[in-house]
């Protein structure tokens, strides 16, 4: 372990991108990630601990003209209890239901879920699904800077972000979608909450009568970074989940993963679970 | 070394303060600096529920919890339940129900149980087992565990 040489703990926005400005900060949130990461020696400590509990403007989940903007240190048990998430964010409540346990939820973060990047993120996928982007914060000349990246080019690989040092997740701004959206999450795993996931599916649709339309599908857990498949949802796309349009979409999801093998499953496996679990979870969607 | 930090919080409804390493966690803060060993120290990465503490009145896992963090927030250990006419009440019904075997788990699941009694009073068998399913036991098998918390709700009505 390195040393932490300094602890702070801003009191706004402007004095956290200060901070982060001079470098060699390790940002820390609900220290569900960097607790046990830093324990077992896999990230090691910057020089200066920087605690964003007491940002004001990382916290919050409003809607203002078509967007919900969900602070960075919105909790997992906030989202679970939020009738705004609920009602029109279905799929990322669902994924926020299934998430690790009670006492997890509390102090888990979105912020931490995303900035942390795992293939497996169980709010990734719904948020990807969702179309959402990220609102980075930084001062690179004495200013306060925002930029947006959304969410789909965000991740460079497994626990990489396109997110710089010098910068601070502030939201995530999810679209509302359309009216009528549906949507499931589906997570495989043995003990529901806690284990990682095997693999994750989260698919959105909006039904007229029986066809689906404005389809998103995203993937946990089956590529380096959590994945949309746009060629799925292309074959989907106004059509109804007849059983050969579903194998068709199951098909092509195929052709867009790159699932590894590891403790948790085989690629093999991982190719099943995607092939059987995206056919179920999508005629689902199309009952809705 | 880590830089100390001079932190002050509430625990069990007194006014705390000492000094702690930045990179310390609360489970050992409690146990090693405190000498409050009823939280338990099992599997140290949030996967069990040994170490559940309370924090401004809701349940965390303290392995993983910077105590740095403590700062200015309100924290309730199982000696601090236990004092109280829930934890009274837990207590007596995990003992009445059989719910003890090793009790490695039981301080953990005792915080864990209170908070699900305080915020949900109804809670039935499905909702206690969901509520409780980041604790793990090795030797009851839960049944006992979530009986006893039954009994410990019908006592509050
Ligand atoms: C037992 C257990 C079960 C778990 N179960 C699940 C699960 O079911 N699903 C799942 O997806 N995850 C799970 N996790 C992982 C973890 O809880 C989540 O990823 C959580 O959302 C991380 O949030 P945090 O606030 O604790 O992050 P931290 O640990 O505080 O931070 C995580 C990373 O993000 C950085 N960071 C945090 N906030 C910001 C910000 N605003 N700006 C810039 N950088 C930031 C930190 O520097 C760090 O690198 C589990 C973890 C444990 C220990
Ligand atoms: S010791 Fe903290 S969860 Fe197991
Ligand atoms: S009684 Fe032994 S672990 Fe629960």
């Amino acid at each position: 372990m390195h040393a932490i040489e300094r602890y702070v703990r801003p009191g706004s926005l402007e004095e956290a991108a200060e901070i982060l400005r001079a470098g060699n900060v390790t940002v820390l949130a609900g220290g569900t990630d960097l607790m046990p990461q830093t324990h077992a020696g896999r990230v090691k400590f910057q020089s200066v601990l920087m605690n964003v509990r007491r940002v004001p403007e990382l916290r919050g989940i409003e809607e203002h003209g078509g967007v919900v903007r969900i602070g960075a240190l919105v909790t997992i048990t906030e989202l679970r209890e939020s009738a705004l998430v609920r009602e029109r964010l279905n799929v990322l409540w669902q994924a926020c239901d299934h998430f690790a346990s009670d006492q997890i939820r509390n102090a888990a973060t979105l912020g931490g879920n995303v900035c942390n990047a795992s293939p497996a993120g169980d709010t990734l996928v719904p948020l990807l699904a969702l179309e959402a982007r990220t609102v980075l914060a930084s001062k690179p000349n004495g200013s306060l800077e925002t930029r947006r990246i959304p969410l789909d080019k965000f991740f460079s690989g497994p626990g990489r972000t396109l997110k710089k040092p010098s910068e601070l997740l502030a939201a995530i701004e999810v679209p509302l979608p359309p009216q009528g959206f549906v949507g499931e999450f589906y997570k495989h795993g043995t003990r529901p909450g806690l284990d990682i996931s095997a693999i994750s599916i989260a698919v959105g649709a909006q039904l007229k009568g029986k066809v689906l339309n404005e389809v998103r599908i995203a993937f946990g857990a089956v590529a380096p970074t959590p994945i949309r498949a746009p060629r799925a949802e292309a074959v989907l796309e106004g059509r109804e989940a007849d059983a050969a349009t579903l194998e068709a979409a199951a098909q092509a999801a195929l052709g867009e993963i790159h699932p590894i093998s590891d403790v948790r499953a085989s690629d093999w496996y991982r190719r099943e679970l995607v092939r059987n679990m995206l056919k179920r979870v999508i005629s689902h969607v199309g009952q809705l | 070394m880590s830089a100390n930090c001079d932190i002050e919080f509430t625990l069990n409804g007194v006014k705390r303060q000492l000094s702690v390493p930045a990179g310390m966690s609360t489970l050992e803060m409690l146990r090693e600096r405190l000498g409050l060993r009823g939280t338990k120290y099992a599997c140290g990465e949030g996967e069990c529920g040994a170490c559940t503490i309370l924090v401004d009145g809701l349940t965390l896992n303290s392995c993983l919890m910077f105590a740095v963090d403590c700062d200015g927030r309100e924290l309730q250990t199982v000696e601090g339940v236990a004092a109280s006419e829930v934890g009274a009440r837990l207590r007596d019904a995990f003992v009445a129900n059989g719910a003890v075997q090793c009790g490695f788990c039981t301080p953990g699941l005792m915080v864990q149980a209170s908070h699900v009694i305080e915020h949900n009073p109804g809670a039935g068998a499905a909702e206690i087992r969901r509520g409780i399913e980041g604790n793990l036991c090795r030797c009851t098998g839960y049944k006992k565990i979530i009986e006893a918390i039954q009994a410990a709700e019908q006592k509050n009505g």
